[in-house]
């Protein structure tokens, strides 16, 4: 069969694939805003001694090679590990963390740059109208918003692409934990073009439309905010 | 919009504001009644702006005191500040008022109702669904004061409100600023421009780098100033 066939015919096993690996990546994205978002407005809003260290440990973990954070939940979701007792190594929960792990820096990071350059311009306003602390966490977050979201998706693109952290700790296992990027990996190496291929468009076109509809989304909230 | 009497007057003793590089402010004593709009007029980097924002608490004295009425050394919670340069939240223009509301503990169930008032009281209520940053420079600055006045402040700062306005703009910022000074809130304003001093004054603080050149009721002030410095600035003169 030609890559295109299966992608238009919508072959069963292609389409489980697919799903899984948003699944996945999604929600490790959600995972990681859930923390990192957070984070980085901490790190946007407060001074304490280790701040600055703190901040270009951050940057650095975004370059965090994929498979030394496989390799690192590996050692601690195995059997063995401290916590093996879990048993979820081998399962898409596996693969979420790990890959929360890698796209948390990455929106930590980029948060905290956005979050801080608007409390530079909100700063003087904020203080005028006594806004508590957790209030002006709150308005940041909330008026950040729309350039939060491109902090988000910058985060999808490095879940969606990769393969090093997912193989190891979800081990590619045919409809459990094969992904788009594990499967292209696996059958490009048996020789099955075609099907790699395919899931390469589907992969492509997938993270295109995702793009176009925050895309979207910003644009309608910048006309409706400013 | 009467606040308790104590908050007044406001005593600037000694005061004085001095970085590694600069004095901002240079022992000012300074004893601010209520009543009609004081003015402060200074050229540039004369101290103004760092006057209006240590008064609001927003930096701080290296060197003496701010006393409100009988208080000593905090800001009473009422007062409120117009920036030269306003920062619009990302938000519509009603919006930016209601957070004004929300921030100065209005209850929820009131703010509809005073976010409309304040609107129309600064002729926006048109416009209110626009997003306040797509607002032209006179809108925002109008819309800076209806937020300033959601705190229903005792004392009303304005840092050169009408700074880059054209006419229109600036007597429709006159004039909102004389109605709630009429209403009995205290306007301490700055300007560079005299006729508008002369305009609002009941009372004028001339500032020359840092320090307090002279203040005096603004009608002595402008028939009869006492300094050198006062009358250069009158006349048009470069105050360097």
């Amino acid at each position: 069969m030609s890559a295109l066939q299966l992608v238009l015919t919508g072959d069963p096993g292609l389409f489980a694939i697919v799903r899984l690996s948003l699944l996945v990546s999604l929600s490790a994205v959600l995972f990681a805003a859930l923390f990192g978002v957070p984070l980085g407005a901490f790190l946007a809003l407060t001074r304490f001694p280790g701040r600055e260290a703190l901040i270009v440990i951050m940057n650095a973990l975004m370059g965090l090679p994929p498979v030394v954070a496989g390799l690192a939940i590996f050692l601690l979701l195995s059997r063995s590990g401290p916590l093996g007792s879990w048993g979820i190594l081998f399962t898409p929960q596996a693969m979420v963390i790990v890959q929360a792990l890698l796209v948390a820096p990455i929106i930590a990071a980029l948060s905290r740059q956005t979050i801080e350059d608007l409390w530079v311009e909100y700063r003087d306003e904020l203080a005028a109208m006594d806004v508590g602390p957790a209030q002006r966490v709150a308005t940041l977050i909330w008026d950040a918003r729309f350039s939060l979201v491109t902090a988000l998706l910058a985060g999808f693109g490095r879940a969606a692409a990769e393969v090093g952290a997912i193989i190891i700790v979800g081990g590619n296992i045919e409809g459990f934990t094969r992904t788009m990027t594990t499967a292209i990996a696996l059958e490009t190496s048996k020789g099955d073009l075609p099907l790699a291929v395919g899931l390469g468009l589907v992969l492509i076109l997938i993270v295109v439309v995702i793009n176009a509809l925050a895309w979207g989304m910003r644009r309608a909230g910048e006309r409706y905010a400013g | 919009m009467h606040g308790p009497a104590s908050d007044l007057p406001l005593m600037f003793v000694d005061a004085s504001i001095v970085t590694r590089e600069v004095t901002m402010l240079d022992r000012i004593t300074l004893t601010v009644k209520p009543g009609s709009p004081t003015i402060l007029i200074g050229p540039n980097g004369s101290g103004k702006t760092t006057l209006l924002r240590a008064a609001m608490g927003l930096v701080h004295l290296s060197k003496g005191r701010i006393r409100w009425g009988d208080r000593d050394g905090d800001t009473p919670p009422k007062n409120a500040i117009m920036f030269q340069r306003p920062t619009m939240l990302r938000r519509s223009a009603v919006a930016n008022v209601r957070y004004a509301l929300a921030a100065a503990n209005i209850p929820r169930a009131q703010r509809h109702e005073r976010a409309a008032e304040l609107l129309a009281l600064v002729g926006l209520h048109d416009i209110g669904s626009r997003p306040a940053r797509r607002l032209s420079g006179g809108e925002q600055q109008r819309l800076a004061l209806a937020r300033a006045l959601a705190r229903d402040p005792t004392v009303l700062f304005l840092d050169e409100p009408t700074a880059s306005l054209d006419p229109y703009s600036t007597k429709a910022i006159e004039d909102i600023v004389r109605a709630v000074s009429a209403r009995g809130v205290k306007v301490i304003m700055s300007t560079h421009d005299i006729g508008q001093a002369k305009r609002l004054a009941g009372d004028v603080v001339l500032l020359h780098r840092g320090r307090l050149i002279e203040s005096t009721p603004a009608a002595e002030f402008f028939a009869t100033p006492r300094t050198e410095e006062a009358r250069k600035f009158m006349a048009g003169e470069l105050l360097v």
